[in-house]
């Protein structure tokens, strides 16, 4: 009789797979009560170490040609078609979708990975602007990436969301720390096994499980994060991150829509840049 | 031949009139031109002025008062000796009619505010009170909106985009119009050189509600692939250092979208948004499209706090900017904040010095420094440290500071007594911290409330005067030596409204203005502003952009 491995789930940051500090994990068992997997819990040091890690993700990433970063989202996606079988397979074990159900799910996510990698050299010329200003300038806005997001799942799985969700901050060149849900933390895993092999430098995105009750008062309050895409239903918390957040006047947006490959989620976390200069000789 | 030039000079005023309307601003035009237009607005403004009915009426002049009549007698006299020209009358010449007191413009009409009460309009140049303002309370806070929800449901969202438009651009004509008045009003009620008020801020007042008119039909094409619609009743609570500016910036894309206003000009000044009112009178606009209510900050919180608001536009300081963010964050109103700043502005080795001194000069001492984008930190090239603290000083004491109505003042009043007293104590925490200062050399007048420009040097960078936003003529100098601590240095505040860079190298102009963390950049030129170009800032500078096509972002909601 084969006796299954079980094993502990490890969070992705700064490219590396990592246990909580605290050496904390917990049982996870997915829909049918039968345990699945040990799952780490986050800690507000976790937090913090991995703000420190996105930064110089950020600092790479966002000096990354657009055409660069393009290529390596799209490299994701081809990783991801590579994973296809496993992902299906974690749909159904964890979260007891019909296969046909997670097929269609996983198919549709990569489409939305291929959408938002292609955007990363558009972004800036559907929403910037070269302005005629009434004088002898050259004037141009461009959006830029903001910084550190911290993106906080809903508390009920969708791969395609999570995927839309983050690419759209991914795309511009921020990056990104995001709380994975408690009903698939298993995605920490395979996910970080895909960015970890698509040449996403390391730091640019950093997926944590964790109990958002414990650190959204890490989260609200942290001084380099610059936005929280907000997506889960805890309301009460939500409340509480915004008005944490005011200190740094943190750009907290919790708009859920239903639809995908939406260029106004790129709006909410980019900032825009005027730059002028003397036309003359 | 006399006869031949008397009719071609009578001629050319008819000519050159009719053109100035084509055209936008009085800024464009040749000297000749400005100055029969000058001649002609004047003209118009004391018309209006003669037919209104007012309660009691304070007519403001200067000493060498001249009416349209002297000036025509003048003219042919001048004709006779053969000048072909004859001066401008002088700004300040322009007849402003000042009411004792102020109602509120609720509903298209003044009113008397519940509270019943009023404070005093002072002339920050001379001290003087010029008039009095009503002071909203909350029940008439409650009038203001309800006024503006009902004008939003029944009238202006259900006006076509065009109809919309066509309004702004007739407000923007009779700003046009009336602009040498409003300007003569500014400067009285706020204290800033007339030059100022004539030249940038009535120009832009009027360029605003020309821009943002043809935006109103053309919701459409604002954020690629999505439908956007208006978002109902906004609040707007605007500062003293810009006051109509700030105005026309806030109202103007407000009404674009399709949204109604309440709008709380600054207490200190309040003037020339009610002048404002009247033009939307005059351009019959539907009443409550837009609502002026007056007062101090308890009037903005209980505006910002009404529950039947949708949005909340604040300009004004970082803290008041928490404060309301702290009060309103959880009720789901949509936010824009205009707040402080503490920007750099770099001077590289390689720059041309005398272009980068005027620049520094115009980036920190435009309006009394009271901008929020002033250039309050210098960031120099060491090796040329010496020479630009040497030609700065001599620069600084070319500054003219005195009365706000003399065209050739540089410098005028600090806007309010509190002010004054913030500037003078941070500058006495500034001068117990060390390093050096210079002030200008020469007096500033006695009555009003003036302040001599000082600069600072050889302060370490988290002196209070590096750090903090002082609103007034103080300037920190600091040094770096290479690019990369430029940036890093430049980076290092919480701020991020605006910066500058002085170089003659283009390439490390981009590669600078790619790394600031700033929403505004001005490479070779500090200070400027346009309808077109979007203005606003990263970090604790606030959110959201006002100008040009991102100006109207904050104003819509995708459906």
């Amino acid at each position: 009789m084969n006796i299954e491995v079980l094993k502990t789930v490890k969070m992705f940051v700064g490219g590396e797979f990592i246990r909580s500090e605290s050496g904390r994990t917990y049982s996870f068992c997915p829909f049918n009560n039968i345990e699945y997997a040990r799952v780490c819990g986050a800690t507000r040091k976790d937090f913090r170490n991995a703000v420190d890690k996105a930064k110089g993700g950020f600092k790479n990433w966002s000096s990354r040609t657009a055409y660069n970063r393009s290529q390596i989202l799209y490299r994701v996606a081809e990783m991801t078609q590579g994973r296809y079988l496993d992902l299906v397979d974690n749909f159904v074990e964890v979260l007891g979708m019909p296969e046909e159900a997670a097929k269609e799910e996983i198919q549709k996510a990569i489409d939305t990975m291929v959408w938002y990698a292609g955007l990363c050299d558009k972004y800036t010329q559907v929403l910037g602007a070269v302005n005629p200003v009434n004088s002898n300038y050259h004037n141009f806005s461009t959006p830029e990436p903001m910084g550190i997001i911290a993106y906080i799942e809903n508390e009920n799985f969708s791969f395609v969301r999570l995927i839309d969700h983050i690419f759209s901050l991914l795309c511009t060149g921020n990056s990104v720390i995001a709380l994975l849900n408690k009903e698939n933390p298993i995605m920490t895993t395979i996910l970080g096994e895909i960015f970890a092999t698509s040449d996403v430098p390391a730091g640019t995105i950093n997926l944590l499980s964790g109990d958002l009750e414990e650190l959204a008062e890490t989260i609200g309050s942290h001084m380099e994060v610059q936005g929280i895409y907000f997506q889960s239903e805890r309301k009460d918390l939500l409340a509480k991150i915004k008005l944490l957040g005011v200190e740094n006047m943190k750009r907290i947006n919790n708009i859920t829509s239903k639809t995908t490959q939406d260029i106004n989620r790129v709006i909410n976390f980019v900032e825009v840049k005027t730059v002028w200069h003397p036309i003359g000789i | 031949m006399k006869a031949k030039i008397e009719k071609k000079n009578k001629k050319i005023p008819i000519k050159l009139i009719k053109s100035s309307k084509k055209t936008s601003g009085i800024k464009k035009k040749t000297k000749k031109a400005a100055k029969k237009v000058t001649k002609k607005v004047t003209k118009k403004v004391a018309k209006k002025n003669t037919i209104k009915a007012v309660t009691t009426t304070k007519v403001i002049q200067a000493a060498n008062v001249k009416t349209t009549k002297n000036t025509t007698k003048t003219k042919t006299k001048s004709v006779k000796k053969g000048m072909i020209f004859n001066y401008a009358p002088a700004p300040e010449s322009t007849k402003v009619e000042i009411q004792s007191k102020y109602n509120l413009y609720i509903g298209g009409e003044f009113v008397s505010p519940r509270t019943k009460k009023y404070i005093p309009c002072v002339n920050p140049a001379n001290q003087k009170e010029i008039s009095q303002i009503a002071v909203a309370g909350k029940e008439d806070v409650n009038i203001a909106v309800e006024n503006a929800r009902s004008a939003y449901e029944n009238t202006w969202s259900k006006l076509t985009g065009t109809e919309r438009a066509k309004y702004l651009f007739r407000i923007a004509r009779i700003i046009q119009e009336r602009s040498r008045e409003l300007a003569v009003l500014e400067t009285l009620d706020s204290g800033k050189p007339i030059k100022e008020s004539r030249d940038v801020d009535m120009p832009l007042v009027a360029q605003h509600f020309f821009y943002y008119a043809g935006w109103a039909d053309k919701l459409d094409y604002l954020i690629p692939g999505q439908e956007v619609e208006s978002i109902g009743v906004c609040a707007q609570i605007i500062p003293w250092n810009f006051p109509l500016m700030m105005a026309a910036w806030k109202i103007a894309p407000a009404l674009a979208a399709g949204n109604t206003v309440v709008l709380k000009p600054a207490e200190q000044t309040s003037l020339t948004a009610l002048r404002l009112a009247e033009i939307f009178s005059e351009a019959k606009l539907p009443p409550g499209v837009v609502n002026i209510i007056t007062g101090e900050g308890e009037t903005g919180a209980h505006l910002a706090e009404h529950h039947d608001v949708n949005k909340i536009a604040f300009t004004g300081s970082t803290d008041i900017g928490k404060l309301i963010l702290r009060n309103v964050s959880n009720t789901g109103k949509k936010l824009t904040m205009e707040l402080g700043g503490k920007s750099a502005h770099l001077i590289f080795a390689d720059a041309a010095i005398d272009s980068a001194i005027e620049g520094v000069i115009n980036g920190i001492f435009f309006n009394q420094g009271h901008v929020c984008c002033a250039g309050s930190r210098l960031l120099v090239e060491e090796s040329i440290k010496d020479v630009v603290i040497k030609k700065l000083k001599r620069r600084i004491n070319q500054i003219r500071i005195g009365d706000p109505l003399d065209k050739n003042t540089d410098l005028g009043a600090i806007n309010s007594k509190e002010q004054l007293e913030k500037i003078k104590m941070l500058v006495e925490l500034g001068k117990k911290e060390g390093g050096e200062f210079w002030e200008r050399e020469g007096s500033v007048p006695k009555t009003g409330n003036f302040f001599n420009p000082i600069i600072f040097w050889d302060q370490s960078g988290s002196c209070t005067l590096s750090k903090t936003e002082v609103f007034g003529p103080v300037l920190s100098i600091m040094t770096f030596r290479t690019t990369e601590e430029a940036i890093q240095k430049a980076n290092d505040t919480n701020y991020g409204l605006a910066a500058g860079i002085w170089s003659e190298k283009g390439s490390k102009i981009h590669h600078v203005a790619a790394k600031l963390k700033a929403g505004v950049i001005w490479a070779n030129t500090y200070n400027k502003f346009d309808a077109a170009s979007p203005f606003g800032g990263f970090k604790e500078s606030g959110f959201g952009r006002e100008g040009g096509r991102m100006g109207m972002f904050p104003y819509v909601e995708v459906k």
